[in-house]
């Protein structure tokens, strides 16, 4: 195979190779793995973008809440509400990303974006910077490869599972996937989309896997909001031309270690942190007896 | 590396991967290899499925599996009203037993003709699932490949036989296995292959003398 990846320097190498950017090696490399026409792959990402984007339309319509009482119309609250300290583009984001994971939380139809836990980072910063900039679907293509071949790599080196590596492998990925994307939507360079996910993961290395209740709701729907701010942050560091001093794939690597090394009770087992307060622990109890 | 449909997706019905679309599709490959309407069921949760799966919607995704819907279909959310208007009785049982995987679930079905049949099953994240025991046989199936599945007598030939029977059609086996419970008793052989099994296939793998019964499932 001409685009057998298997870490994000691989991508790079490939990237210069060609002369081609970063998303177009994942995308080329799905076509050599799938012996799938190429149609056939974009139809497919396609396919999911539309989604990404009903998911945002599903969360901010529906503002009911979810049986745990947890959560629901955040995102609409932001949506009618202005910002005060986040750029207009930065404000979106949060609030698309918030409707993404209210949506999953009340079993609307959502991409796992690496897991669905995760589902809203992606999609919040990839609608948000696609409508700031007025951007065609051209560019959700751009993006969603460039998220896709950052989280392939993820999960192959390490992992994305809040069971396996804490929230930094579950929402880190996500706003790492994210943050290649929205520098490959922009037109970034492949050093750029490099050096924006490894700034966005680094930043979130230690990320427990607390949720209250055992559900994807709390901290996950708010959680997602943040780190789609956090991914902005990453990428306009990368396109301002700050890179990691750490390459992406130590930092990758550096992910997976801290979260093999987090105690069971702080990956996804409901038995430490935010689960195992006093409010955690009354709100699990009221869960049980729904 | 993965396909990075595997990475972006699946697309799925909320909240969790594997408590909800892990959930469905244990649901439909239990319906698969039931292989008749099911009348009533009852399902025994296991661990987290135990503790959770009311906040995740887990119940309604098992039922909505075995009415035949994907993980992805929307009508997961009214399961309960799908499941009454098929008259499929249901009932849950949280059980406090020890598993040794923390999202399981058994299904004891009943058809219409009173047949009975226990499958046992794991949701390992991200959609996946492993279906690991039928009835008490030791299996292990994941609904990501096209699958053949026979009852069998564990004596010698039965196995070539069937194997020559799928490459007279030129189907390539990609994984194989064979289950007993003892020694020329009954037998399980799952063979997974890279392309669809037609009818006339699986019927000449029933004619196989010691095969008792040939199922098929396509990838879920």
């Amino acid at each position: 195979m001409k685009y057998n990846y298997n870490s994000i320097a691989d991508i790079a190498a490939f990237s210069e190779r060609d002369g081609i950017p970063f998303w177009q090696v994942v995308l080329r490399s799905e076509v050599e793995l799938t012996e799938a026409d190429e149609a056939a792959v974009l139809g497919e990402a396609k396919k999911r973008i539309a989604i990404f984007n009903q998911s945002v339309e599903d969360g901010l319509a529906d503002i009911r809440t979810t049986p745990s009482g947890m959560s629901g119309g955040q995102a609409k609250a932001l949506f009618d509400g202005q910002p005060r300290f986040l750029s207009p583009l930065a404000y979106k984001a949060l609030t698309y990303a918030i409707a993404v994971n209210e949506a999953n939380a009340k079993m609307f139809r959502i991409v796992a974006c690496p897991t669905a836990g995760s589902c809203g980072v992606v999609p919040g910063v990839m609608r948000a910077v696609g409508d700031t900039y007025h951007l065609d679907e051209e560019a959700y293509v751009r993006g969603f490869f460039a998220a896709a071949g950052v989280g392939n790599v993820i999960t192959n080196a390490a992992c994305v599972a809040g069971a396996v590596g804490g929230c930094q492998a579950e929402v880190g990925s996500a706003a790492a996937m994210a943050a290649a994307a929205a520098v490959a939507m922009m037109e970034g360079t492949t050093d750029e989309v490099v050096a924006a996910m490894a700034l966005c993961l680094k930043n979130v290395l230690g990320l427990v896997c607390d949720p209250v209740a055992g559900l994807v709701e709390v901290p996950c729907v708010k959680r997602n909001g943040i780190y789609a701010v956090h991914a902005l942050t990453a990428a306009e560091m990368a396109m301002a031309g700050l890179r990691s001093q750490i390459p992406a794939d130590e930092v990758i690597g550096a992910m997976d270690r801290i979260g093999r090394a987090l105690p069971s009770a702080l990956r996804e087992t409901s038995e430490g942190g935010l689960a195992v307060t006093e409010t955690g622990k009354q709100i699990a109890e009221r869960v049980r007896n729904l | 590396m993965s396909s990075v449909f595997d990475i972006i997706g699946p697309i799925m019905i909320g909240p969790s991967s594997s408590h909800t679309a892990g959930a469905a599709r244990l649901g439909k490959m239990a319906r698969c290899i039931f292989d008749e309407p099911v009348e009533r069921v009852t399902m025994t949760l296991y661990g987290s499925f135990a503790k959770t799966y009311k906040g995740h919607g887990t119940d309604r995704a098992l039922i909505a599996g075995l009415l035949g819907f994907g993980a992805e279909d929307v009508r997961i959310r009214q399961a309960f009203k799908e499941a009454d208007e098929a008259g499929l009785q249901y009932e849950f049982v949280e059980s406090a037993e020890p598993s040794d995987h923390p999202n399981v679930v058994r299904f004891d079905l009943y058809g219409h003709s009173g047949r009975h049949m226990s499958v046992l099953g794991r949701s390992l994240g991200g959609g996946r699932i492993l279906i690991t025991r039928i009835d008490g046989l030791e299996v292990e199936i994941t609904g990501d490949e096209h699958t053949i599945m026979t009852f069998h007598t564990d004596k010698p030939g039965v196995i070539a036989a069937v194997t020559t029977a799928l490459s007279l059609q030129a189907i390539n086996i990609s994984s194989m296995r064979v289950f007993r419970k003892e020694k020329h008793s009954q037998a399980v052989m799952l063979i997974h292959t890279d392309s669809e099994v037609s009818r006339d296939v699986l019927d000449s793998i029933n004619a196989v003398s010691g095969i008792e019964s040939v199922m098929y499932f396509k990838p879920l």
